[in-house]
């Protein structure tokens, strides 16, 4: 293409974890100047192959070249001073310290900081002119917003002297207005001649500022193209090894009674924070309410609440009768008799026990029942069938209920979540981040179940950071922001700017809005929201 | 476990056989440890001096902890030897479970007198009568006209000690006051110099210039505080007058060590079924005067010593012992 | 990960620790200037060579098994029940107060009395710290430790002050009448024709002990309450998820644990003393921490890992007795059976590992067949590393 050599090569690149081939052969060249995209599906061995060039693992076979010379990278030490930087998907700031030292945290000269700040000061003010990426040095981590904090991150890389950056699911945290302004950020890094690596599932990503894009599977790079070239629906199928559907297939909605109706729910914290402001919703039967917004507004606190296992106050009702908010009678056990059925918001934390195997998982939370118990003991060849048959339904794969939950996919573990809750035919389904860490595939499958339920008849309430997937799935649609509904749209009558508008907390959507407004109004409320991800 | 079992079974059977050999006997020592430079470590002289002297061998084990006692007992008479030899009155109820079962075995128990068993020979001293002496010594040496003792564990068998001691003080000098604190209630008691050094300091404080422990390891502290704090000290059990030398005035002799060289010396021709008391006739008890002390000890205080220990030997004087109705006339615990 | 089968996991891990543990054992008491063959073959002779040696060991094991099930039942809900010491002090006294001022009958009747009031005993002292955890959040390591010293104590105060009868000068109980005497094996073989050393402790205690193991092990893995330990102890914001009370959880976990902690008192007080002497538990509750530690908090583990421990207990008994190897040593020696089986598992267990693995290397990874419509299961390791 051109004589100059490129920024990064990688030839050959194998890396196996015990029997489990991470990565395969792989090969890539990305001439400076450029972004890269790696796209693929969740344990296809993008983080791998980058973990490999960032020094974290070391590969089993293949070399790297940066700027043409064969380079070994042992450790993050050596990345680093290959001129590599890495910005991960969570990030690594220490959250009581300010901008200024948390860029010079391990880059430090000589035993005292002073001189180490004074100079890092200078070259951040200069950084931040060439790159347009302003922050205020003196400002603590916690107090900045999620966008912000990566910005501090890109900037660590930089004043690193980073030729190379590699971002890990940058915008898995940011709202679109942040990362509109990410991606303005990352444009201009390529006109001043970095290169950057931009991994993601997103295909909206690639397309909007990619030059060249590789596509892994199975560890495997499946194909190297230039975006212009590609579309959509061709790099889906490249990631999956099949035609995707990218769209949901549904019926409008056919709303039946009230099932599930809120007023004035207020829920405040440990640390004495009111994190439900007065929340006022309903929810019908044969309906999806989606639930937009920035992560850590209040979303998980309301699928908390509603799912029995934190406090609030406030008057609820399902199905017209009130359900108690605090004290004995609000606990999971209590929320499961009464038809609520819930898919929290992290399967691996809350969902399931990583640990226990498929069919254990397969009870949890309704391990009381009367079928899978006999006399004291649990009956354990009853439960086994049982989660056999929903295995077999829902197509988890293996199909195996012995093996431990940790051991499926993403996409399978929510499978077994989905399948215990929603087999239990709930009047109400809460469900928070259906898709996170799922591939392609099994959106669709999960996508699809969940619509089946509504047409059921149930009603559900849809948690979900992924604007896109809120647009897709729900018939009606309500933004939350700092603890408070901001405005309720059908979703045939919206689109995303204006969601992303609400989302930020400002309600006039029919006036252009800057830039500056939108994060200003977001670090305000959503200090900690990097937290909850 | 099992394949450990095996690999350690198949190293046995290359490995010499060890252990003890038939009818030695063995000694057991009481908490506190054999070198307490008291109680136990007298055992521990008369054992050596016994072994040093025939040429024999002799099994012992220390005490960890109380629970230990009954399984020592056991393992002992199970290895054959004889006679077993113990030390406290912390004995007294293991040996009573123990000895029926072992009817060929003798056991001797010092500091026991209680027992009813055919096989045990139970040895037991008057330290009532040590102590006077040593009361009677305190008393001269004193110049505050006040003196103190400092008990281990906070049992009969040591307030007989304070009470003999008492009894000679007064008898000496009326107007003396005796102080008289205990370490603790438990076996820990025996074994806790810092405690003891504590106590020490606050019966000096008190104005105690003399002071007298019968604490075993306990009083290790209780000497060394009066040699650092300047005043004169008592010693019991072994002489414990070369610990600190012309700071210790004396030392009550318990010849512990003498009746464990006898139960050895007699071996499995002891004499059991009995209840032997030592007392200042037979030499089982008395002062310690040696090149350590003998600037301390006038030749008045030699000779009134000598007096009141004739005097008990001939039933003059009457010592009384703390047991006979559990209260003590010259002191109040 | 699954990369090692189920027996390597068990039996090979543990037995190579054991063996690390021996040889290390064995340079220690070469540089002191003893034969470590003489010292092992004594060790295995004394607690193994004959029934006495058997009765003390599996004296030993049965305390160890009781304490050791105490600190797996509490791991499994992720508490860290350092308190089985004290917890079996109480459940001392709570046999000593049942045998002395009960009149028992038969023994059965004072075996099932005792061992309710040690239970009982034991259960209190473990829930105190268990309230304070599950209201309070005060550390349940911290308050049981501290807890321990608060039972040494109250023993203390009541065998001097209370229960010491009259004219003893040692601060214990008075004897247990005959009638709660346990049988010994001695007496539970006889009838068997089984000659068993007569002045052994072992006795029907064992067999209480292997039944407790049999218990937990229905009420961890059979039980929804074992259910929900078992989830809590994994997952918290699962187990609130699914409607499991923390509080619950915590405080009848912890009562479980003292109980069983508790209970050894039928074994070592009841049936070896028959009287309550001050430090009765001689360490047992610590050493149940690295039974369970050892016996990866199964009850199978459990058992024999208090064999081993029985074995090294008594075996170092007769080192004390019959060599100059100070006692101290012995306690050298468990610790590193200790070490290495509890906290440096990993050593041995991660070579191990990569041997599995490289035997395992040419098989290819799970379904990389192209045509498979849905994505397949990945490992948690490459999930992991995503």
């Amino acid at each position: 293409m051109t004589d100059t050599a490129p920024a990064i090569e990688l030839k050959g690149i194998s890396k196996a974890f015990g029997p489990v081939q991470a990565n395969k052969d792989i090969s890539i060249r990305v001439m400076p100047g450029t972004i890269h995209g790696i796209i693929g599906e969740n344990g296809a061995g993008k983080s791998t192959l980058m973990s490999i060039l960032y020094g974290f693992y070391k590969a089993d076979a293949g070399e790297i070249f940066i700027s043409g010379k064969k380079t070994d990278i042992p450790d993050s030490q050596a990345a680093i001073a290959a001129g590599i930087g890495m910005v991960f998907q969570h990030f690594k700031l220490v959250e009581n310290f300010t901008v200024l030292e948390n860029i010079i945290l391990g880059a430090e000269d000589g035993r005292l900081l002073k001189p180490s700040l004074s100079k890092a000061r200078k070259s951040l003010i200069s950084l931040a002119e060439d790159y347009g990426l302003n922050v205020d040095p003196d400002a603590l981590i916690q107090d900045i917003g999620v966008g912000m904090q990566q910005r501090v991150e890109i900037l660590k890389a930089l004043y690193r002297q980073a030729d190379i950056l590699i971002l890990d699911e940058p915008t898995g945290v940011l709202t679109p207005a942040e990362a509109d302004q990410l991606f303005r950020i990352l444009g201009r890094l390529r006109s001043e001649g970095k290169t950057i690596i931009l991994i993601t599932h997103k295909l909206r990503e690639i397309m909007e500022i990619t030059d060249t894009v590789s596509v892994m599977r199975r560890g495997k790079m499946t194909a190297t193209v230039k975006t212009a070239e590609t579309s959509p629906p061709e790099l889906a199928e490249l990631m999956v090894g099949r035609k995707v559907l990218l769209r949901v297939n549904k019926k409008p909605a056919t709303p039946g009674d009230v099932i599930l109706d809120v007023k004035g729910l207020r829920v405040v914290d440990g640390k004495g924070v009111e994190r439900l402001r007065g929340i006022d919703l309903q929810v019908c039967a044969g309906e999806v309410l989606g639930l937009a917004g920035v992560a850590g507004n209040g979303q998980s606190e309301l699928l908390e609440v509603l799912g029995g296992y934190a406090d609030g106050t406030g008057n609820v009702t399902l199905n017209g009768t009130p359900l108690d908010l605090s004290g004995k009678k609000s606990d999971g056990q209590s929320r499961r008799a009464r038809g609520v059925a819930h898919v929290p918001e992290d399967r691996q934390r809350e969902g399931l026990i990583m640990d226990f195997q498929a069919w254990e998982n397969n009870v949890f939370g309704y391990h009381h029942d009367d079928r899978f118990n006999s006399g004291l003991l649990m009956d354990h060849a009853a439960i086994r069938a049982d989660a056999e048959d929903k295995m077999a339904r829902f197509d988890v794969r293996p199909p195996d209920p012995t093996l431990a939950a940790k051991n499926f996919s993403g996409g399978n573990q929510q499978k077994i979540v989905l399948a215990r809750e929603i087999e239990r035919n709930p009047d109400l389904l809460l469900i928070g981040q259906p898709t996170r860490g799922v591939d392609i595939g099994a959106i669709e499958f999960i996508h699809e179940q969940i619509i089946a339920l509504r047409d059921q008849g149930k009603a559900i309430l849809l948690v979900s950071v992924e604007l896109e997937e809120i647009l897709a799935l729900s018939d009606r649609i309500a933004v939350m922001f700092d603890g408070q509904i901001m405005g309720e749209r059908a979703a045939d009558q919206t689109d995303e700017k204006e969601l992303g508008l609400l989302m930020a907390g400002i309600t006039d959507t029919e006036n252009e809005h800057s830039v500056a407004e939108v994060e200003a109004n977001l670090a305000r409320a959503g200090g900690d929201a990097s937290k909850e991800v | 476990m099992t394949l450990m079992t095996k690999f350690l079974g198949a190293a046995a059977g290359m490995a010499l056989t060890s252990g003890a050999a038939l009818a030695e006997p063995a000694l057991i020592f009481d908490l506190g440890g054999k070198f307490d430079k008291s109680f136990n470590e007298a055992a521990f002289n008369g054992a050596t001096r016994w072994a040093e002297e025939t040429g024999g061998k002799f099994a012992e084990i220390e005490m960890q902890s109380e629970a230990q006692r009954e399984q020592a007992l056991r393992r002992f008479a199970e290895s054959g030897a004889n006679p077993i030899i113990t030390m406290g009155f912390a004995m007294a109820d293991p040996l009573s479970t123990v000895a029926p079962d072992y009817p060929d075995t003798k056991f001797a128990v010092v500091d026991v007198n209680w027992l009813d068993l055919p096989n045990v020979r139970q040895v037991s001293f008057a330290e009532h009568e040590g102590s006077y002496l040593v009361g009677v010594m305190a008393a001269m040496a004193s110049k505050s006209n006040t003196v103190g003792f400092v008990g281990g564990m906070d049992v009969p068998l040591i307030r007989h000690f304070g009470c003999g001691y008492a009894q000679g003080v007064m008898a000496t000098n009326p107007d003396a006051k005796v102080i008289a604190n205990m370490t603790g209630t438990t076996p820990a008691a025996w074994n806790d110099p810092v405690k003891g050094s504590e106590i020490t300091k606050a019966q000096i404080n008190q104005g105690a210039d003399v002071v007298y422990a019968a604490a075993g390891g306990t009083g290790v502290g209780v000497l060394q505080t009066a040699a650092d704090e300047g005043i004169l000290s008592i010693g019991v059990d072994s002489n414990q007058n070369h610990l600190h030398p012309g700071k210790v005035l004396t030392s009550m002799l318990k010849r512990v060590d003498v009746a464990v060289y006898d139960a050895m010396m007699a071996g499995e021709d002891l004499e059991v079924g009995e209840v032997v008391t030592l007392g200042l006739a037979e030499e089982g008890v008395g002062v310690a005067v040696d090149e350590h002390n003998k600037d301390l000890v006038t030749e008045e205080m030699q000779a009134a010593v000598d007096e009141a220990r004739q005097k008990i030997i001939d039933g003059e004087i009457k010592v009384v012992s703390y047991y006979e109705n559990d209260s003590c006339p010259a002191l109040d615990f | 990960m699954d990369v090692m089968p189920k027996w390597a996991e068990v039996i090979l891990v543990p037995l190579i620790s054991l063996l690390l543990a021996a040889l290390l054992s064995a340079l220690v008491i070469l540089a002191i200037g003893e034969d470590p063959i003489a010292a092992v073959t004594l060790m295995v002779k004394g607690a193994l060579g004959s029934t006495y040696g058997w009765g003390y060991t599996l004296y030993y094991a049965t305390n160890f098994i009781f304490t050791g099930l105490a600190v797996a039942v509490a791991f499994h809900a992720r508490l860290f029940n350092i308190g089985g010491e004290g917890q079996a002090m109480l459940g001392g006294l709570g046999v000593a107060i049942a045998a002395l001022y009960i009149p028992w009958p038969h023994w059965t009747l004072a075996l099932i009395g005792c061992g309710v009031m040690a239970g009982l005993l034991g259960a209190i002292w473990a829930a105190i710290p268990g309230w304070l955890q599950a209201k309070r959040g005060s550390h349940v390591v911290i308050t049981t430790i501290m807890f321990n010293f608060i039972a040494a104590a109250l023993l203390n105060y009541v065998l001097v002050n209370v229960m010491r009868p009259p004219g003893s000068m040692d601060p214990a109980s008075a004897r247990f009448p005959e009638a709660v005497h346990l049988p010994t094996l001695h007496e539970l073989l006889a009838p068997l024709g089984i000659a068993f050393s007569k002045s052994a402790p072992a006795n029907i205690s064992l067999l209480v002990a292997a039944a407790a193991c049999i218990v937990v092990w229905l009420l961890i893995w059979r039980t929804r309450l074992g259910y929900e330990i078992r989830a809590y102890g994994h997952s918290q914001p699962a187990a609130k998820y699914a409607g499991i009370s923390p509080v619950r959880i915590t405080m009848v976990t912890m009562i479980i644990s003292g109980a069983l902690a508790g209970l050894m008192a039928i074994n070592n007080v009841m049936g070896e003393s028959e009287r309550l002497v001050l430090n009765a538990t001689e360490g047992a509750g610590f050493i149940g921490i690295a039974v369970a530690l050892m016996g990866r908090s199964h009850p199978v583990g459990v058992f024999f890992a208090a064999l081993l421990f029985g074995f090294l207990y008594q075996g170092g008994a007769e080192l004390a007795l019959w060599t100059s190897i100070p006692r101290e040593l012995i306690v050298v020696i468990q610790a590193l059976v200790i070490l290495f089986t509890g906290a440096l598992d990993n050593m041995v267990r991660m070579p191990l590992e990569r041997l599995f693995l490289m035997f395992r290397r040419p098989a290819p990874p799970a379904n990389s067949a192209d045509s498979e419509p849905k994505p397949g299961p990945r490992s948690g390791q490459s999930e992991g590393a995503e």
